[in-house]
C-alpha cells in the first residue's frame, strides 16, 4: 500500500495570496483532475476558482469574464485544448441532479472544479484533490487545507515546502 | 386591425418548464398591438425557493414530460387550437444541454406534426425584447437585465441587433441578495427578505464598499460585497454574541444601499453611452427579479427621469423565465422572414452579442453572465 499524503494546510493572509496560489496550481493541472472545492460561504472557493480559470485563459491568449455559477450550476470554458468546468451544487439536493448536468463525464474529459461537493454524495470521484477553505485569523485571511490521494502527493509536497512563497 | 400572426412560444433552458401564445399584427412594428392570448409556467415556486434546498428542476426528462402539458394549458387558455398557430418559436439557448434540447426536440416535433414554420430563439433575445411585448417600445432603447443569474447592460437597436455594454464579472446582484439573507439568517427568496429588513435599517451606519466604481465602463461585482458583509457581521456579532434585530436591518439597509449605488452609477455610464445614439423617445427598461427591489426602482427611476428617459419595468411575471416572451422573439423573426429547418440545433453556449468577442463561460443552465 502506497503512504498517503499528509494534508497540506496553508495559510493564505490575502485574497491576493488566494490568487497567487490558484495561478501557481494551474499550469500543472489537466483534464481529468477534480479539485472540490469545500468551504463556507465568502471562504474564497470562486475567487481561487476564477484565479485559477483566468490563469489557464490567459496562458493560451485568452480573456474571459468568470462569473458565479451559483445560479447556472455549470460554467464552461475552453483554454486552448483544455475544457474546464466551474460547478456550484449549492442548489442541488440529490446526486443524481449533478449527473444530469453531465459531472460524472467531465470527470474524466475536463478539468473540474466543484464548489459544494458534498452535493454529489456517493459519486465524489475518489481521486479528487479536496481543497477546505477557512477563515483565518485576520478579516482577510483564510486557512486552506488541501487533501488528495497519490495522484496529488508531487504536488502537495511541492506547496509544504515552499508555503511562504504563496 | 389587418393580419394578425399568433405565435406558441415554448421555453425550458433554466427551472422552469413553459409555452405561451402571443398574437400580434405581422406589420414591421410593435405598435400594432401584441397580445398575450396564454402564459403557462411550471415550476416557479421551485424556481423562487431554489436557494433554501428546494430541488431546482434541471432534469430533461421532467422538461420533456411537461412540455406537452403545458402546450396543452397553452392552446386551452387561449381558446385555440394548432390550426390557428402560424409558427412553433423555442428557446435554442443558451442553457443547460438537457433542457434546451427537449425544448428545441419537441419543437421540432410539433412544427414537422403541424406542418407549422419553426423558429429559434435566443433566451436571453427573450428578455431584452420583452419591452417591445409590454409596452411598444421603439428601438434603440437600453436594458439592464438584473436578476439572480443575470446581471448586463444591454444596447438593443434591433430584434437581433444587440450590443453588451457591460455586466457583472462575478455574481449577480439577486444572488448577492440570497447570499446576504443566508449570512443574517433570512428567509429565502433573499430579495424580499432583505429589503423587508432594510427598511427600519440606517443604510450609513456600516460602510460598505462599491465595488468598480474606479473603473471605467459599465462592468460590475458584487462578490466583495458579500465578504464585507460578513465581516462586518462579525464584527458586531463577537463581542455582544450575536446580532440584535436593530444591527441586522443595517446590515441590509447599508448592503442594498450599496447594491443600488452601483447599479445607479453603472446605469449612469450605460445611458450616456446610449443617449450618444441620440434615440428619438429614449427608454431605460429594467427587467429581472431584483428590479421589484423598491429602493433600486425609485433610484433607477430618478436617474432615468433627471436625464428625460422613459423607466420602464415590465410586470414581474414577464421578467422571470417564461415563454410569453420567447413566443414575442419569434415574433419578431418571424416578420423579419427568419425561418428555422429541422436541423435548428441546441446550443449551451450563445452570446447574444456576436459583435463583442464571447464574454462569458456558457452557463449550462441558464443563459447568465
Amino acid at each position: 500500500m502506497p503512504v498517503l499524503p499528509e494534508p497540506t494546510v496553508l495559510s493564505l493572509p490575502t485574497p491576493e495570496a488566494t490568487a497567487a496560489l490558484a495561478r501557481r496550481l494551474a499550469p500543472g493541472l489537466g483534464a481529468g483532475d477534480v479539485l472540490l472545492l469545500d468551504g463556507p460561504i465568502g471562504a474564497g472557493k470562486s475567487h481561487f476558482a476564477r484565479a485559477l480559470i483566468l490563469a489557464r485563459l490567459n496562458a493560451v491568449g485568452l480573456w474571459e469574464e468568470v462569473p458565479s455559477p451559483t445560479f447556472t450550476l455549470v460554467q464552461t470554458y475552453h483554454a486552448g485544448d483544455l475544457e474546464i468546468w466551474h460547478a456550484d451544487l449549492y442548489r442541488l439536493t440529490h446526486a443524481d441532479e449533478a449527473l444530469e448536468l453531465g459531472l460524472a463525464e467531465a470527470f474524466t474529459t475536463a478539468l473540474c472544479l466543484v464548489e459544494w461537493p458534498d452535493r454529489l454524495g456517493p459519486d465524489l470521484p475518489a481521486d479528487a484533490l479536496r481543497l477546505e477553505f477557512a477563515y483565518g485569523a485576520g478579516q482577510d485571511a483564510r486557512q486552506l487545507t488541501l487533501t488528495g490521494g497519490a495522484r496529488w502527493a508531487g504536488l502537495l509536497a511541492g506547496l509544504a515546502q515552499t508555503v511562504c512563497d504563496v | 386591425m389587418g393580419q394578425t400572426i399568433t405565435i406558441l412560444g415554448l421555453e425550458s433552458s433554466c427551472d422552469d418548464t413553459a409555452a405561451a401564445v402571443v398574437r400580434a399584427g405581422s406589420g414591421a412594428g410593435p405598435e400594432t398591438g401584441a397580445e398575450i392570448l396564454s402564459s403557462v409556467v411550471e415550476g416557479q415556486v421551485a424556481l423562487h425557493a431554489g436557494f433554501g434546498g428546494v430541488v431546482p428542476e434541471i432534469a430533461a426528462r421532467a422538461h420533456a414530460e411537461r412540455l406537452d402539458l403545458c402546450t396543452e394549458a397553452a392552446l386551452a387558455a387561449a381558446g385555440i387550437g394548432l390550426d390557428a398557430i402560424d409558427a412553433v418559436a423555442v428557446t435554442a439557448g443558451p442553457g443547460l444541454i438537457g433542457g434546451v434540447l427537449s425544448g428545441v426536440m419537441f419543437a421540432k416535433g410539433l412544427a414537422a406534426g403541424a406542418a407549422l414554420p419553426l423558429i429559434g430563439v435566443n433566451h436571453l433575445a427573450g428578455h431584452a425584447l420583452t419591452p417591445r411585448l409590454t409596452d411598444g417600445v421603439a428601438f434603440p432603447y437600453l436594458m439592464l437585465l438584473v436578476s439572480g443569474g443575470h446581471c448586463q447592460f444591454l444596447l438593443v437597436r434591433g430584434a437581433d441587433d444587440f450590443t453588451r455594454l457591460g455586466g457583472t464579472i462575478d455574481d449577480a446582484p439577486g444572488e448577492a441578495f440570497d447570499k446576504t439573507a443566508k449570512l443574517l439568517g433570512l428567509p429565502q427568496p433573499g430579495g424580499p427578505a432583505v429589503e423587508a429588513e432594510a427598511r427600519t435599517g440606517d443604510p450609513a451606519r456600516f460602510a460598505f464598499p462599491r465595488p468598480l466604481l474606479d473603473r471605467a465602463g459599465c462592468d460590475l461585482s458584487f462578490s466583495g460585497l458579500k465578504t464585507a458583509l460578513l465581516r462586518a457581521r462579525d464584527a458586531v456579532a463577537a463581542p455582544q454574541g450575536g446580532l440584535t434585530r436593530a444591527d441586522r436591518a443595517d446590515l441590509c439597509a447599508g448592503f442594498q444601499a450599496a447594491v443600488r449605488d452601483v447599479l445607479v452609477e453603472k446605469s449612469r455610464r450605460a445611458l450616456a453611452l446610449y443617449l450618444a445614439l441620440g434615440p428619438a423617445d429614449p427608454v431605460f427598461a429594467v427587467a429581472g427579479g431584483v428590479a421589484a427591489n423598491a429602493s433600486l426602482r425609485a433610484a433607477l427611476t430618478d436617474l432615468a427621469t433627471g436625464l428625460g428617459v422613459r423607466f420602464l419595468a415590465p410586470p414581474l411575471r414577464l421578467c422571470t423565465d417564461n415563454a410569453a416572451m420567447i413566443a414575442w422573439a419569434g415574433v419578431e423573426r418571424f416578420r423579419m422572414g427568419h425561418r428555422d429547418g429541422m436541423d435548428l440545433a441546441a446550443r449551451p453556449r450563445w452570446p447574444l452579442d456576436r459583435r463583442s468577442p464571447a464574454l462569458n463561460g456558457s452557463g449550462r443552465k441558464g443563459p447568465k453572465s
